[in-house]
């Protein structure tokens, strides 16, 4: 059993929990369910709060904020109508860069961004001010990166994980995400919310009964077919699910808690909590194959050139994968 | 009757934060040893052959204003502000403070709602202008001296595809036109985005080290190419037409229907663009054009 990361956590990353609950009751019960999820972290009790939020795109690797106490108004590009967001957080700089440190030995593009102003994008203010109002406990929040896929995005949850267990701190690693993503394109009233369409709803529906069955690692291994089924294509894949059984484990041995699913202005918004259990569905037959050290991207564009001058690809990479 | 309002120019004014980070403006905290020269004298031409004097103001449309439901528009007269760039902050923070023309926002967003678009004015106080609405107003007019109209990209690309973002943005383009010419205001507009649009993924230990600067790859240099041809040649309907090829292509950022917005704004000009500059930065490929209404601009003389 993984002791470093003693909960795993999804949560949705639009406003409207935070700001306005009370409009729409399925908004309320996501706010409740990241009130519940709070619990679940006070007993836990991590050293550390790690945020992977897919709503902060890095093109240049991944990035790591590493400012000690990053202070803000925020307002959100889409929701600024619902109102401003103050916020001021502890950052686990030392963290931060243990992270940045172990993603360069396993091959990564990676750095820390420590900047006053740096716009932190709304779904990592939203999760933390939720979840750890009164920064009981440290954070750092990573980027996800838009050109990464599969390969590159495990060997980013394995940095996470080798930079843990090097400082000694144990974490609740938090996925900042929507199950399906698209939004209404018309605006709406709140009562009037709903799922976009009944394939996301159906889609949506049957993660969560996977995940309440602490089947991280199958989710995962969906991650392609999700990207295909309910995802606007915004970015090369769906890779928090990836990021997330990386770093928590690839298996299915977890305890899973839904504790709320709603409509998000058209999104699949959802609160689950999943916790490192000896029970859980076991080991099932995986596809896709485990990554250790990420060899660098292949320049698709710009020809084969590269592969020769990279290291060569292990025997469980994607590459390989790729060419068999 | 009052009189009409017009569209002097339009430039395709494209907002890698590079371009600020090279100049060393006093409003940008990061430094740097210059670079992308080409670009930057590029804007430079262009801004000295604007008519400032007639000029009222300034409207922009930004790929870096992503609103996913609707088109947005700011609705606060005065903002003041840091903007730090999310995907290169080591290179783009900036103490901005701009005037909107709240008048002439209210009457694009009157006239889109009109022609049935989604539309929504920004107003709340607190909020952050984008980087891109910045970095092409602070190039393309240094002063500050010009209100702005700033107006966000529906991503009806990534929700439908570039068909449906091209008649959405040719849309807003009559409505835009449309409001300004009732608006008796003579402006200046911007399409602030680049060409194709493939970034490097890494970058060396000095961002400006011009000896590492390139194209990311030939197929993305010869669609550019194709674009620019079409502009130089006054074919701008033709441009337009091809936009969803050339999106896709090139992986460009006309995506955001910024482009198609402006040309339609101007009525698909058929006369020549002046091209100030092409060049790449960190891979992907901007081009500095500018549409003169002016007859007796040099670069229509010569295609006479």
């Amino acid at each position: 059993m993984n002791d470093t990361i003693v909960k795993g956590l999804i949560v949705p990353g639009l406003p409207q929990p935070l700001l306005c609950p009370e409009k729409n009751e399925g908004w309320q019960q996501l706010h409740d369910g990241f009130i519940a999820a709070r619990k679940e972290i006070e007993a836990a009790d991590p050293d550390v709060l790690v945020i992977y939020s897919t709503m902060w795109p890095s093109i240049l690797g991944h990035q790591v904020q590493a400012l000690p106490q990053p202070e803000w108004v925020h307002v959100d590009e889409l929701f600024h109508d619902l109102g401003s967001i103050h916020y001021k957080f502890d950052i686990d700089a030392e963290l931060a860069e243990g992270v940045v440190e172990a993603g360069k030995a396993r091959g990564l593009q990676i750095r820390t961004t420590a900047y006053h102003g740096f716009p932190i994008d709304t779904g990592s203010v939203v999760a933390l001010k939720l979840l750890n109002p009164d920064n009981e406990r440290k954070a750092i929040i990573l980027s996800s990166n838009v050109y990464s896929d599969r390969a590159e995005t495990i060997v980013y949850g394995k940095a996470l994980l080798d930079a843990l267990k090097a400082q000694g701190k144990t974490a609740a690693v938090i996925s900042v995400m929507t199950l399906s993503n698209r939004l209404h394109t018309e605006f709406i009233e709140p009562e009037d919310d709903h799922i976009h369409s009944a394939k996301d709803d159906e889609w949506n529906r049957k993660l969560l009964e996977f995940l309440a069955e602490g089947r991280l690692e199958d989710c995962a291994q969906l991650s392609r077919n999700i990207q295909k089924q309910i995802r606007v294509h915004k970015v090369v894949n769906f890779k928090s699910l990836w990021w997330m059984s990386a770093v928590m484990g690839a298996h299915n041995r977890y305890e899973g808690e839904v504790y709320a699913y709603a409509p998000l202005y058209g999104t699949g918004g959802a609160v689950v909590s999943l916790t490192p259990s000896e029970v859980g569905a076991g080991e099932r037959e995986f596809d896709e194959a485990d990554v250790e050290v990420y060899t660098g991207e292949r320049n698709v564009l710009a020809g084969t050139k590269t592969r020769s001058e990279g290291p060569a690809p292990g025997p469980g990479s994607d590459v390989e994968e790729t060419l068999t | 009757m009052s009189k009409k309002g017009r569209i002097v120019a339009g430039a395709l004014a494209p907002h890698p934060p590079h371009l600020i980070y090279a100049e060393n403006p006093p409003q940008n905290e990061a430094k740097s040893e210059g670079g992308w020269e080409m670009l930057r004298w590029g804007y430079e031409r262009l801004h000295r052959e604007l008519p400032w004097d007639e000029i009222d103001a300034i409207i922009v449309h930004s790929p870096h204003w992503q609103t996913y439901v609707g088109t947005h528009l700011l609705g606060v007269p005065h903002f003041k502000g840091k903007s730090v760039d999310p995907i290169f902050p080591h290179l783009f923070r900036y103490n901005y403070e701009l005037d909107v023309d709240v008048e002439l926002s209210k009457a694009i967003h009157d006239a889109g709602k009109e022609a049935g678009l989604q539309m929504k004015m920004m107003t709340n106080p607190d909020y952050r202008v984008d980087y891109g609405t910045i970095i092409s107003c602070h190039l393309a007019n240094p002063k500050w001296n010009k209100p702005i109209v700033a107006i966000s990209s529906e991503r009806s690309n990534a929700y439908y595809n570039v068909d449906v973002m091209q008649e959405r943005a040719r849309a807003l383009g009559e409505a835009t036109r449309k409001a300004v010419e009732a608006s008796g205001k003579n402006v200046l507009l911007l399409s602030s985005n680049s060409l194709s649009h493939r970034h490097f993924v890494t970058e060396g230990e000095l961002p400006e080290d011009m000896s590492k600067e390139h194209i990311t790859s030939h197929m993305l240099y010869l669609w550019d190419m194709e674009l620019i041809k079409m502009m130089k040649a006054g074919r701008t309907r033709e441009m337009i037409d091809v936009m969803p090829e050339f999106t896709a292509n090139a992986i460009a950022e006309t995506d955001a229907g910024s482009l198609t917005w402006m040309m339609s704004t101007m009525g698909y000009p058929t006369y020549p663009a002046e091209v100030y500059a092409y060049g790449s930065i960190i891979g992907t490929g901007n081009a500095i054009v500018g549409w003169h209404e002016d007859p007796n601009h040099p670069v229509r003389k010569v295609a006479q």
